[in-house]
Parts: C-alpha cells; sequence; structure tokens
C-alpha cells in the first residue's frame, strides 16, 4: 500500500517511542533489589533500538526475576520454572520478524532449566537471554542455587552449601556452538547497558549473566566487588563492548579482550577475582539453528496441496482399469 | 515332471555353490507327504485368510507380509497388517523372542482388524515360529511352511532342535510342509540369506492367486532406488517362488476381491497421521524420540519441509511441548508427539496451555506401561491419565483415533478444535494403529482443512486478551505482532486482562470459563451411533483401535442370535450426549479396552475393591450406570474371538 511520503513522515513521528511505552505494570520488587536495574537498561534498550512493542516478546520462567515480562508493555510469555527456553525456541522458530528475550533466574536456568540452557547455547536461536543470577531462589525465600557460594547458610542449606558453585559462563564457553557470551553486574548501569545493547545486535544465542543483588536474602554477597572496583575486571575491545571513557575512571582494571578469543574467555571466565565484565566470547559466524531450518518455501495452502497429492500419489492404489 | 514335492530325505551333499540352473528350476526337494496330485490342484476359494510371516529380524519377513499385503490391496482385497516386532534392536538369531515379521488378513471385503489366529504361517527357522505359537498365535492345525535347511546344519544342535520341534508340532496337528527356501534361492543368488523373502513372496503369490504382473511391479516398486540388475534379481526370485509353489505345493487358495470403485491410500497409521498434519495446515512439529510415536516424525521428517513446515527434535519431551506452545503462542499451530512416558514428562506444560489458552495438539502413541513397560507393543493405558494428568484442574478435550483413516482425519479435527477453542487437544492412537495398514479412500483435500494466516490484524483498544464469553468460555486469542494486544501472558491465575491475580473471584471466574469451552464444545458433537439395535442384552462400548474388533466380535455374536450390540466413542472428553439413553436400553454394559482390570474371579476381588478399566470408570462416574469391563494387556490387539467369548462369559452370568 502506498501513502504519502509527508503521511509517512508523520506516522513515523507518531510512532516514536517513548520510553514509557515500554513501562508494563509497577515492578514489585523489592526495593535495593538488581532486578530493577536489569528492568531499566532493557526499557531504555527498547526505547534507543525503537522496538515496535508488538513485535517484541519477553519469555521467562519463574522466579523474582521472572515476573519481569509483566513490566514490559510488549508481548510477554510468563510460562513454567525452568522452560523459558524452549518456549523462546518455538516462538522465534517461524517468527523470524519477532524479537525475542528471554529473562530466567539462576535457579530457573542452571537448575530446572540446564537442559534447555545447554541446548539453546547449541541450537544457537536469535535471543537475547539475560539470566539474573543472585545466587540464591528469590521467590521461593532463600534456598541455595546452583550458584550459591560455598558454605552459604540458607534455608534448605542451615550449615552452609557443601558444593562448589556452579560457574554459568564458564559452563557455556564449554558449548561448541556457543556464540556470544557475557557477563554484566547490576551496579554498572552503563556497562550493563552496554553489554544488553551488544547481546541484542549480536545475531544469535546471546546469553548474559548478570550478577544481581538479592539484598532480601544476600545482603552484602557482592559486596567485596561493588565496594571495591578495583577488584573488577572491564573487558574492552571494538569487538565487544567498548569501556565508557567515564567508567574507566573508576574501574581502572582493563583488558583488552579480543572475544573471538575462546581459550582468553575461558581463563577470563574462570576467575571471580577480579570479576569480569564484558563480552567474553562472540562469534559471528555460528549459524542459527532457525536459519538452518528455514523452508525453501511459505506454508500456503496451494503449496501443502501440490504436496499431499504428491504424496498420496505415492500411497495410491487404483481400481483395476 | 513328477513333482516329489515334500519328501522328507536330506539332500546326501549341501551343495551351496549351487548356481542358477534353468532346467533343474523344478528340482524335487524335501517335504512331507503330499496331500493330493499336483496336476488337478483345487483352488479353494476363501472368504478370508490370515497368513504370517515371521523371520529373525533382518531377514525381510517384515517387507514380505507387507508387500503381500499391497499386491492384494491393489487387487481390491480387503487388508490389515500387523507388524510383529521384537523388542530389541538385534535380537540373536533362531529366538523364540526375537522374531520379526507381519500378519496380514485378507478378504474379500474390507477388514477393520488383524483377527483372531493365523491359519497359514511361514517361518524361516523353528524357533521364531515357536515365539508365535506360545503367544497364541496360531490356530490349531494351522499350515506351516517352514525353512528345512536347518535339517541338515553343522551345528548338531540345531539340528537336534529342529527336528525335535517339527516332529513335536506334527504331532500336535500341525500341516508341516518343509522347503528347501535357501537352497532354492541359491539356483538364482549368491547369498541366500537376502532375497529368500521375495522368494516367500512368490510362494504366497501362488497360494492366494495374486497378480504376478502386480507382484512385479510391487518388486519394482520397493527396490525402486536401486539398481536395474537388484529388481531383476529380485523380480527372478518372486518367479522362482511362485514356480516352486505352484509345481510343489498341493493346495491353492483364492480369496476373490471386491472390485474397488475409488481409488484408495495404503498407508500405516502412523504415516497417516503425518499427512494429516499436514493437510491439517499444522506448521510446526516438536518431538523427541519415543517408540512406537517415532515413526510419524521419520515420514514427516522427510516431507514436512517441502510443504514449509519443520520437525523439530528438541532435547527432551518437555523442551519439545514448551517449543510447540511457543510457535502455538506466535500463531503457527503446533503438534507435539509422544508415548505414555513423554506424555507424563509433557504434563506440567501441557497444564501450562491449557492455563494460558494456548492452543496444542499433542499425539500419544501409547505403548504398555507403566514406566518403560512393553515399548514396542501396543496398550490402551493412557486414558484416563490424558483426560485427568497434570495438577488442578485441567479441562481439556481427549480424543481416540479408532483406524487408520481416523488417523488422518483426527489431526484436521484436531487442529481445529485446539485453535476454535483455545486449549489442548490430546489425540489417543496406540502401537496397533501405528504400524497396521488398511486402506481408505483417497482424501479430496480441502482448503478448509487448513490453518488460517496468522492473524496480524490491530487489537481495538479496550479489548482484553481473556474476554471470556459467559455463556461458552471463549475468548479472542492476541498474537504478538497484532500491535494493542500487547499483554503479559501467564501460567499463574490471572484476570482478564491476563494480569496475575490471586484473589478469590478472580480464580473461581478463570476456572469457571476454561471449564465452560467444554461444555461449549460438547453441545457441537453427536451422539455416537449405535452398532447394532439400540436396544438388548448386552452393549459394548470401546474405545480407539479396538473398534474394528469389537464390531467384528458383536456381528459374530448377533449372527449366533445374540442381542448384542457396541458403541464406539470418538470423543472422550467431552463426550458426547445421549449416550446415558444409549446404556440405558440394554441389560448389561460392558466396556472392551486394552488396559488393566480386575477379575472378579480373582478370590479376593470383590465390588468394592475391584478395579476397574479406564472407560468402565468414567461411564460409572458420569451415567451412574453398572458399567462392566473385559480388558486385555497381552501388548498385542484385542481379537475379535476374545471379544466373542468375553461377550459369552457376560451373557451368562448371573446379575
Ligand atoms: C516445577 C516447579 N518446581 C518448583 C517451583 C518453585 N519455584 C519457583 S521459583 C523457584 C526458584 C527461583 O529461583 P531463581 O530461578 O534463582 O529466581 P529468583 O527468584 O532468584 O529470581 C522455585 C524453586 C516451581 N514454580 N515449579
Ligand atoms: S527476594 Fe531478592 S531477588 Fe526477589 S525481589 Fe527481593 S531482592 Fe529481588
Ligand atoms: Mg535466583
Amino acid at each position: 500500500m502506498s501513502m504519502p511520503i509527508a503521511e509517512c513522515a508523520l506516522r513515523l513521528l507518531e510512532e516514536e517511542h517513548p520510553i514509557d511505552d515500554y513501562k508494563g505494570r509497577v515492578p514489585r520488587w523489592c526495593t535495593g533489589c538488581g532486578d530493577n536495574a536489569i528492568l531499566a537498561a532493557v526499557q531504555r534498550l527498547c526505547r534507543d533500538e525503537q522496538l515496535a512493542p508488538e513485535k517484541t516478546v519477553f519469555v521467562s520462567g519463574i522466579g523474582c526475576s521472572s515476573r519481569f515480562p509483566h513490566y514490559m508493555n510488549t508481548y510477554g510469555f510468563h510460562g513454567l520454572h525452568g522452560r523459558a527456553m524452549p518456549v523462546a525456541q518455538g516462538i522465534k522458530m517461524r517468527r523470524p520478524d519477532l524479537h525475542v528475550f528471554v529473562v530466567t533466574g539462576d535457579g530457573d536456568c542452571c537448575s530446572i532449566g540446564t537442559a534447555h540452557w545447554i541446548h539453546a547455547l547449541r541450537y544457537n536461536m536469535n535471543m537475547t537471554v539475560l539470566m539474573h543470577d543472585n545466587g540464591i531462589y528469590g521467590l521461593t525465600k532463600n534456598q541455595a542455587s546452583p550458584t550459591s557460594p560455598q558454605g552459604l547458610k540458607s534455608k534448605t542449606t542451615p550449615s552452609g552449601t557443601l558444593l562448589e558453585p556452579i560457574n554459568p559462563v564458564s559452563v557455556s564457553l564449554g558449548i561448541r556452538n556457543a556464540s556470544f557470551v557475557a557477563q554484566a553486574v547490576d551496579w554498572i548501569p552503563d556497562m550493563l547497558y552496554d553489554i544488553i545493547e551488544a547481546a541484542f545486535h549480536h545475531k544469535g544465542f546471546s546469553f548474559v549473566r548478570i550478577l544481581q543483588r538479592c539484598p532480601e536474602f544476600l545482603p552484602g554477597r557482592f559486596d567485596e566487588w561493588v565496594k571495591d572496583p578495583s577488584r573488577m575486571l572491564l573487558l574492552n575491545h571494538d569487538d565487544g563492548v567498548k569501556v565508557r571513557p567515564e567508567l574507566g575512571k573508576v574501574y581502572q582494571n582493563l583488558e583488552q579482550h579480543d572475544p573471538s578469543d575462546r581459550n582468553r574467555a575461558r581463563e577470563i571466565a574462570s576467575t571471580y577475582h577480579p570479576m569480569p565484565v564484558g563480552v567474553l566470547y562472540r562469534n559471528q559466524e555460528m549459524p542459527c539453528y532457525e536459519d538452518l531450518r528455514k523452508p525453501d518455501r511459505l506454508y500456503t495452502p496451494d503449496v501443502i496441496k501440490s504436496v499431499l497429492e504428491k504424496e498420496f500419489d505415492q500411497f495410491t492404489i487404483h481400481p483395476a482399469a | 515332471m513328477t513333482p516329489q514335492a515334500l519328501k522328507k530325505e536330506k539332500p546326501a551333499v549341501r551343495q551351496p555353490q549351487e548356481r542358477p540352473q534353468k532346467s533343474g528350476k523344478r528340482s524335487p526337494s524335501g517335504g512331507k507327504p503330499q496331500r493330493g496330485s499336483l496336476k488337478e490342484k483345487p483352488v479353494q476359494e476363501l472368504r478370508e485368510h490370515i497368513v504370517e510371516v515371521i523371520s529373525d529380524s533382518g531377514e525381510g519377513a517384515q517387507r514380505c507380509g507387507q508387500s503381500m499385503a499391497s499386491i492384494a490391496a491393489r487387487m481390491g482385497n480387503g487388508i490389515w497388517t500387523v507388524e510383529i516386532i521384537p523388542a530389541e534392536i538385534q535380537p540373536p538369531a533362531r529366538s523364540i523372542a526375537g522374531g520379526s515379521g507381519n500378519r496380514v488378513r485378507l478378504a474379500s471385503d474390507r477388514v477393520t482388524n488383524g483377527g483372531d489366529e493365523a491359519e497359514l504361517v511361514v517361518a524361516f527357522n523353528e524357533q521364531v515360529l515357536l515365539g508365535r505359537i506360545h503367544a497364541h498365535e496360531l490356530s490349531p492345525g494351522c499350515t506351516i511352511l517352514i525353512e528345512n535347511k536347518w535339517r541338515d546344519d553343522d551345528d548338531a544342535e540345531i539340528v537336534a532342535a529342529y527336528t525335535r520341534t517339527i516332529g513335536e508340532l506334527e504331532e500336535s496337528g500341525y500341516d508341516i510342509q518343509e522347503i528347501p527356501m535357501e537352497r532354492e534361492c541359491l539356483k538364482y543368488v549368491a547369498d541366500p540369506k537376502r532375497g529368500k523373502n521375495m522368494f516367500v513372496l512368490g510362494m504366497l503369490c501362488s497360494i492366494y492367486s495374486l497378480d504376478m504382473q502386480i507382484a512385479r511391479e510391487q518388486v519394482a516398486f520397493i527396490f525402486a532406488k536401486k539398481d536395474q540388475n537388484i529388481i531383476d534379481n529380485n523380480i527372478q526370485l518372486l518367479e522362482a517362488g511362485f514356480d516352486w509353489a505352484e509345481a510343489n505345493l498341493t493346495f491353492k487358495y483364492c480369496i476373490p476381491p471386491s472390485p474397488m470403485t475409488e481409488p484408495q491410500i495404503v498407508v500405516n497409521g502412523n504415516v497417516s497421521l503425518g499427512l494429516g498434519i499436514m493437510a491439517s495446515g499444522m506448521e510446526v512439529c516438536a518431538m523427541y524420540p519415543i517408540t512406537p510415536a517415532t515413526s510419524v516424525s521419520h515420514y514427516l521428517s522427510e516431507v514436512f519441509e517441502t510443504v514449509g513446515g519443520v520437525v523439530h527434535q528438541a532435547e527432551d519431551e518437555i523442551a519439545a511441548c514448551a517449543f510447540a506452545i511457543g510457535a502455538s503462542y506466535a500463531g503457527k499451530c503446533a503438534v507435539t508427539i509422544t508415548s505414555g512416558p513423554g506424555l507424563a514428562l509433557k504434563q506440567e506444560t501441557i497444564g501450562l496451555a491449557v492455563m494460558a489458552e494456548i492452543p496444542l495438539v499433542v499425539v500419544d502413541v501409547q505403548r504398555g506401561g507403566p514406566s518403560t513397560g512393553l515399548p514396542t507393543k501396543t496398550e490402551q493405558g493412557d486414558l484416563l491419565f490424558a483426560c485427568f494428568g497434570g495438577h488442578g484442574d485441567n479441562p481439556k478435550v481427549v480424543m481416540a483415533v479408532s483406524d487408520i483413516e481416523d488417523c488422518f482425519y483426527s489431526m484436521i479435527t484436531a487442529r481445529k478444535i485446539a485453535e476454535t477453542f483455545n486449549t489442548v487437544v490430546v489425540v489417543l492412537t496406540d502401537a496397533s494403529l501405528a504400524s497396521a495398514q488398511q486402506p481408505f479412500p483417497r482424501p479430496v483435500i480441502s482448503e478448509d482443512w487448513m490453518a488460517p494466516p496468522v492473524d496480524q490484524s490491530e487489537i481495538s483498544a479496550g479489548l482484553v486478551p481473556y474476554d471470556w464469553d459467559h455463556r461458552t468460555g471463549l475468548a479472542r486469542r492476541f498474537i504478538p505482532g497484532q500491535p494493542g494486544g500487547m499483554h503479559c501472558l501467564t501460567g499463574l491465575a490471572h484476570d482478564r486482562k491476563s494480569c496475575v491475580a490471586y484473589d478469590s473471584d478472580t480464580n473461581q471466574d478463570g476456572m469457571q470459563h476454561r471449564s465452560l469451552k467444554l461444555a461449549a464444545l460438547q453441545k457441537t458433537l453427536k451422539t455416537p451411533p449405535v452398532f447394532g439395535d439400540s436396544e438388548g442384552d448386552l452393549l459394548i462400548v470401546s474405545w480407539g483401535s479396538t473398534k474394528g474388533a469389537v464390531e467384528e466380535a458383536v456381528t459374530r455374536l448377533q449372527d449366533d442370535g445374540h442381542k448384542v450390540s457396541s458403541l464406539h466413542l470418538r470423543f472422550i472428553q467431552p463426550m458426547p450426549s445421549g449416550i446415558k439413553d444409549v446404556l440405558k436400553g440394554f441389560k448389561h454394559v460392558m466396556t472392551v479396552e486394552g488396559n488393566w482390570s480386575d477379575n472378579l474371579d480373582h478370590e479376593i476381588i470383590d465390588e468394592e475393591n475391584r478395579r476397574y478399566s479406564e472407560l468402565a470408570w468414567l461411564l460409572r462416574a458420569r451415567f451412574l450406570v453398572d458399567v462392566d469391563c473385559w480388558t486385555e494387556v497381552r501388548g498385542r490387539p484385542i481379537k475379535p474371538g476374545s471379544v466373542v467369548r468375553a461377550a459369552h462369559q457376560r451373557l451368562q452370568r448371573k446379575e
């Protein structure tokens, strides 16, 4: 349908989405919860990218973090504990026009949903995954998670957890098909924004682990890093995220890290002292599952009919002449 | 040449190097005394016959049986085939449990089930034969055509086992025909183990007076992807088998076909499902491999992409179901296919689709349970699970397919219901239908079957995602991409705006409307027809794959003067109206099902502790009618003869 240019421009103007267009319900997270910072960064990103709200879907599991889609004014799918990724894959598979985000927690992703997470890395479908890692089960009120630090006392581990936590970044980097692995923290909002932005622009499965504070159950959990910028390591690279100059003043520990260097990425990932923040790994060549499985024909009644007739022919027996 | 057929003497020397010798083609060979002179071999006309071909796995008995069925079907015979499948991939050779093959029921008219005991069997060794005898699949005294090479095997134990078995079977009255299958094949091929099945096919063509031209075409079709010399070779074996049987066997049957009036499709149940999925316009099939469901996806994987569809093999059943839900939520109606264990894993995701009102078709190709159970064998054990599985109130549609044609059309119906009522439709089929073949009229494709394009129109201001109609519970669905429709779907209790709501009224309201949808669907369902009179002494109620066997049994009972009818249910949840009235027309009501029920004959079983079969529970609960049941869980299709016996017992029992 053609439209006069003036009207078209008017439309564009009209359709300029202010940030409020992306704001859904009022968040119910605790004050000081790191989820708020992540929500703010994502709403900014949607505004800056001018994502059409109706073409954007946030898919989540169950947990405090998984309430996220309710707070966006886009389409949202707040599904089952651990199952956000396969739902998101189903959505993306035949709807490449939709921007798909997944919001998940450490229990959601690294415990009940582990199989889906590993395989999602492998499928490498084009979506942005924000894994809110507070090292605890928030919604169910204080049980240890697979990323809880060893020795953490929780309702289910009154004398402290016995096992080493898993490192979600290292695990992700262990999957050959992983194409984008990053780590962010809720307390450096600009870096958080830049990393999510890079993740969004990466074509493929962008996994962002975000260290997220839960003042309700784990107050002080990340204090050693929050309070001491020298214990942070900011990764800088043209192909990843460029550390903003003003940040460089506070966080002086920078490393030039080329995100195509998987081995170095693994080394960086393996330590929390200093705590790395940035894009650890990125491979733009990795094919996306939905592209590999893209049909070369449109699914129309005519096509179905012609193929079905051919199939029927193959199985048909005819009355004797 | 006087065919000295069926003589028992062993050849003095084994002749493994023997090459094709045109002149000696019909050399007589071992066997037993003839039943008559071959010259005037009478052709016995039959209404129907059941034949089994059974071999070690990999020897091609399945292909032989399937081909024979196809040839007969093309001639216009009614057929029903049942696959005989060993549970293991490579069972040891010559083992009782390792038999693989096919049962073919041939008839003049349409056949609706695999029938009773087989009347003729071709066995490649005596052990697989014993497997069928132990399973009571062969009728006493039936004709057995068996490979006789074991009689002079190098291994003395094999020779002993063979001769002992044959001796015993002859004594028990079986009509044993020992046949030098491999020795005959050796005249044409170097490795007689391969190709022996085509020789057998030729024999069967002779025995059942099948059209050899159609048989040649069938062989050419089977090997279509192979070189011409392979095709020629197999046709040669086919003809050799035919000639051998013509010359050496003393009997010959003919099952006059009824002329076919319209083109027919010959496929098994799972391929039929696959065709139905394409015809329904579903675009995504997400699955995780599980017997006996997987072959639907095997078939779909070959063709689905050519219509623009996709088969996604997920990392597990939970992911498969979640993937299908995601696709459906995004407007591309999806199906997930599984069997019992997978259905168990999918329960939470199915509940989500029910709660959030996302259309979804779930196919359960039932197998023996619980646990890993009988992975390759049939059962109807998932009915109540399909209806009531999942936590909380989970109103979903459950329908069951009854034959091969129904597999096709049910997919179209299921997709329509799922999308009209925004709910989950579980379609139950089972292992017996999965691999059974029965011709059905070639469908005339209609665009009405197919899903409409994804609705991307703007949602007007003021509309809410769960605008439940107070009469029907129905609401319009908002699909991502629709401007103005943004909302957050949730599996939590929610109000009409899809806002999480824990208050008591909202939850009550949501449950009410989701439940109403089943009532609304129920209003559109027709009372299923009674097979037979609508009044009498006994009504047999069935669902799923037992339909054919039950109706055949009822026909036999009626022919014997009994006042027996049957009622077959396609929709189990919701159940159409009018059923109670049907039940009331009979002195006794009994379900026949392939699932467990306690038998009242057992010393500690009585009315108070008896566990009824699944449909019987449902009927008793809904209609307050005393519904009895007869069931069997032997991992095989229920035989009409068994139903007849069960009906007699029920009719004889006082009370
Ligand atoms: C199948 C299932 N098991 C358990 C739960 C209970 N449950 C809800 S959220 C949750 C853990 C949440 O932890 P996490 O994913 O880390 O999210 P957070 O609340 O910390 O953001 C659990 C165990 C559930 N909803 N479903
Ligand atoms: S419990 Fe923790 S994670 Fe949950 S909202 Fe409160 S602070 Fe955030
Ligand atoms: Mg957590």
